[in-house]
């Protein structure tokens, strides 16, 4: 991430992210975050998670890359990719991908189910 | 808290990048039940999937070549301080698995007459360098590995189970702790060999190339466990990082592969090409070696000649629009997407973390000093020495993670009774719950604190290094390590709980990152990569390799000479 400089005009997204631990529970909460042109949804969430929220909940490893593919989720409905994706002013929504159970926040369960533990007592063989 | 989950198997690998996923097909294959384990996304995360192009082996499919020239390459970029068995390992052990890779599917590069393409990277003396695509080599080899696993019965992979302990009982590793990162669920690993291959630590720094998940956890791990670390202050930064404008979408590391695919010309802020000054030929050619061209790129910044974001401009505006369009392909529009046109303007480029040299020392087995406790790929150190060649991380982590596998898998099969212990591993186990919900709503978070570890790491510990920056540094790693860990604040959230993974990331990075501090503060000289301001040559009482390790929780150094 580059220093913020005279010529980059800094703006502000106010990123609408689902909260909850299963879709039945959940609810929309709002952060503002400042951007430079070219920053990503996903930089705006690890500011967020960095200022205001520890807590907030989101998968990512290569950082902007587009490599990992762990930062898919709804972006204003759409499947897309939150390292990709560009912020905007205005209001962004963001939901867990559909049709998968939700784990927390932004991370829907998008592990086959044999390369995780499911919270059960598993033995090897 | 859920009680602990049990598994078992004969190797746990922990880390699923290149050199974890070719240890446990290795395992399986000498016989072993294999537990493959990522904190992340298993075949997804790390550093070899981030690789982009080069990735060196004496094939002599385009001009005459062999191991024994590789190798002769691979000591002089060491500066003196490779460990030679280790080195000729990796460059003998590269054609093979780079013909095997071909056989999963790996589609190298050709020419037409149907051999594997091979061109020339800085530091090589030959065309030895294979690719799949200029951007995507490291990717491909990642896909043509968990294809492979996916089919291997004798392999259990597991993503989002962190590791945060090597369970040693009677000096051996005999399985680890850790946690089920979905649910916060404490996990028993028993096994009877554990390899590491948990990568680098680019994440300590504030520029850095490879993934996020790369925060120095295995040298933590295999130091408490332990295990020693050999010449961990040799730490790449790669020349040619992205600075600006703002890009997405692309690793910041891929300037490199264009440049060995288009040349470019490198030019300081007031539009001079400056490498001459460095010994260097200009020009738009490539054919500088990491540490020079870093160095090159700082003083010329450093003596007021910089661009305007504090880096240098990398030009290819001199190359017709047509050929870049040819040469570059569909990542013409990546660029297009984050408003570069290379035709008509350059970029600014600056040296970023890139690469940890030295490591977890091992024997040419990949075997620590441990029983059971193997380490491979960049998390092994000594066949790097002081600077690591171009195009020498994918081999390093396909040969050694091979060969740990392999030697892996016949140490566990000497014993056919687990060697666990439950009250060895429960202190670790009780770190686990004492955590979660630690002052929570309290403390400060452990992303805060990382996020004041990155600029110290960069700013004092950095690619220009001196004792007074060091010693400071230092001084504030240790007061992290040893009083700020207990005081950060830990939420009681079971599901996904982000600032457990991140404190548990710390509690061994940052014994990483007092590694590195007091492994430059010792080391008072200049070689490779390890650039002090304060010593600026290098030393021949220094042709020594550093070794670190834990005693009693505080890290002692020691230097040997190298036999002349």
């Amino acid at each position: 991430m580059t220093a913020p400089r005279a010529d980059n005009p800094v703006n502000t997204a106010r990123l609408r992210i689902w909260r909850g631990s299963d879709r039945d529970h959940g609810r929309y909460e709002e952060f503002d975050v400042k951007f430079e042109s070219g920053d990503s949804v996903l930089d705006g969430l690890v500011r967020i998670r960095l200022e205001a929220d520890p807590n907030l909940a989101f998968r990512f490893s290569c950082f902007n890359a587009n490599v990992c593919k762990e930062c898919t989720m709804l972006i204003d409905g759409n499947v897309e990719y939150a390292c990709i994706a560009k912020l905007k002013p205005g209001t962004i929504q963001l939901d867990p991908l559909p049709n998968l159970s939700v784990i927390r926040d932004l991370i829907a369960n998008t592990l086959s189910h044999k390369e995780t533990l499911a919270g059960g007592p598993v033995d090897s063989k | 808290m859920a009680d602990a989950i049990t598994l078992a198997g004969d190797v746990l690998v922990v880390g699923g990048g290149g050199a974890g996923m070719f240890a446990a097909i290795a395992a399986a294959r000498n016989g072993a039940r294999v537990l493959l384990i990522d904190k992340n996304v298993v075949g997804r995360g790390g550093a070899t999937i981030m690789a982009q192009m080069t990735c060196a082996s004496a094939l002599g499919e385009v001009e005459p070549d062999g191991p024994d020239l590789h190798l002769e390459d691979t000591l002089a970029a060491g500066r003196g301080l490779c460990d030679e068995n280790l080195a000729a390992l990796l460059c003998e052990g590269s054609p093979k698995r780079i013909r095997e890779l071909a056989s999963w599917k790996v589609n190298w590069a050709r020419r037409d007459d149907g051999k594997i393409n091979q061109v020339k990277a800085p530091g090589h003396s030959r065309q030895r360098c294979v690719y799949v695509d200029f951007l995507s080599t490291g990717a491909a080899i990642c896909a043509a590995l968990r294809n492979k696993i996916s089919r291997d019965p004798q392999i259990r992979r597991l993503s989002n189970l962190t590791v945060t302990d090597i369970v040693v009982h009677d000096g051996e590793a005999v399985g680890a702790v850790g946690f089920d990162i979905a649910t916060s669920a404490p996990v028993k690993i028993k096994c009877n060999a554990v390899i590491l291959c948990t990568g680098g630590m680019t994440k300590m720094f504030a520029r850095t190339t490879a993934s996020n998940n790369l925060a120095g956890e295995g040298i933590g791990l295999a130091l408490r466990a332990g295990a020693r670390v050999i010449d961990i202050e040799f730490l790449q930064f790669y020349p040619n990082g992205h600075l600006a404008p703002r890009m997405v979408g692309l690793d910041p590391t891929t300037w490199e592969p264009t440049r060995v695919k288009l040349g470019g010309r490198l030019l300081n802020g007031l539009g001079e090409e400056f490498l001459h000054r460095y010994g260097e030929a200009g020009g738009d050619g490539y054919d500088t070696a990491r540490d020079t061209l870093t160095f090159a790129i700082y003083k010329e910044v450093e003596a007021g000649r910089g661009s305007p974001h504090g880096g240098v401009y990398l030009s290819f505006q001199h190359i017709e629009e047509a050929k870049l369009r040819n040469a570059l392909g569909p990542v013409i529009e990546i660029f297009e997407r984050n408003n570069i046109d290379l035709a008509k303007q350059p970029v600014e480029v600056f040296p970023i973390a890139h690469y940890q040299m030295g490591g977890v020392e091992v024997n040419t087995d990949m075997a620590s000093c441990v029983p059971g406790l193997y380490a491979a790929g960049e998390l092994a150190g000594g066949a790097n020495g002081a600077n690591r060649l171009s195009g020498n991380a994918l081999p390093e982590a396909v040969v050694f993670g091979e060969r740990a596998g392999e030697k892996a898998a016949q140490f566990a099969a000497q014993s056919k009774l687990s060697k666990w212990d439950d009250n060895a591993a429960q202190p670790h186990l009780d770190l686990i719950r004492g955590t979660v919900g630690k002052n929570s709503g309290s403390g400060r978070s452990p992303a805060r604190l990382m996020g004041e570890l990155k600029p110290l790491m960069w700013g004092k510990v950095g690619a220009f290094r001196n004792a007074g920056d060091l010693a400071g540094a230092l001084d504030r790693i240790r007061t992290m390590r040893h009083r700020d860990l207990d005081d950060l604040g830990i939420s009681a959230q079971a599901a996904h709980n982000t600032s457990l993974v991140e404190w548990f990331e710390l509690r061994n990075g940052l014994i990483a990152a007092e590694a590195v501090a007091t492994a430059a503060l010792g080391r008072r000289e200049s070689r490779g990569a390890h650039q002090r301001d304060d010593f600026p040559a290098a030393s021949d009482q220094y042709l020594a390799n550093q070794r670190l390790s834990l005693v009693d929780g505080e890290l002692v150094a020691t230097f040997r000479r190298r036999q002349a």
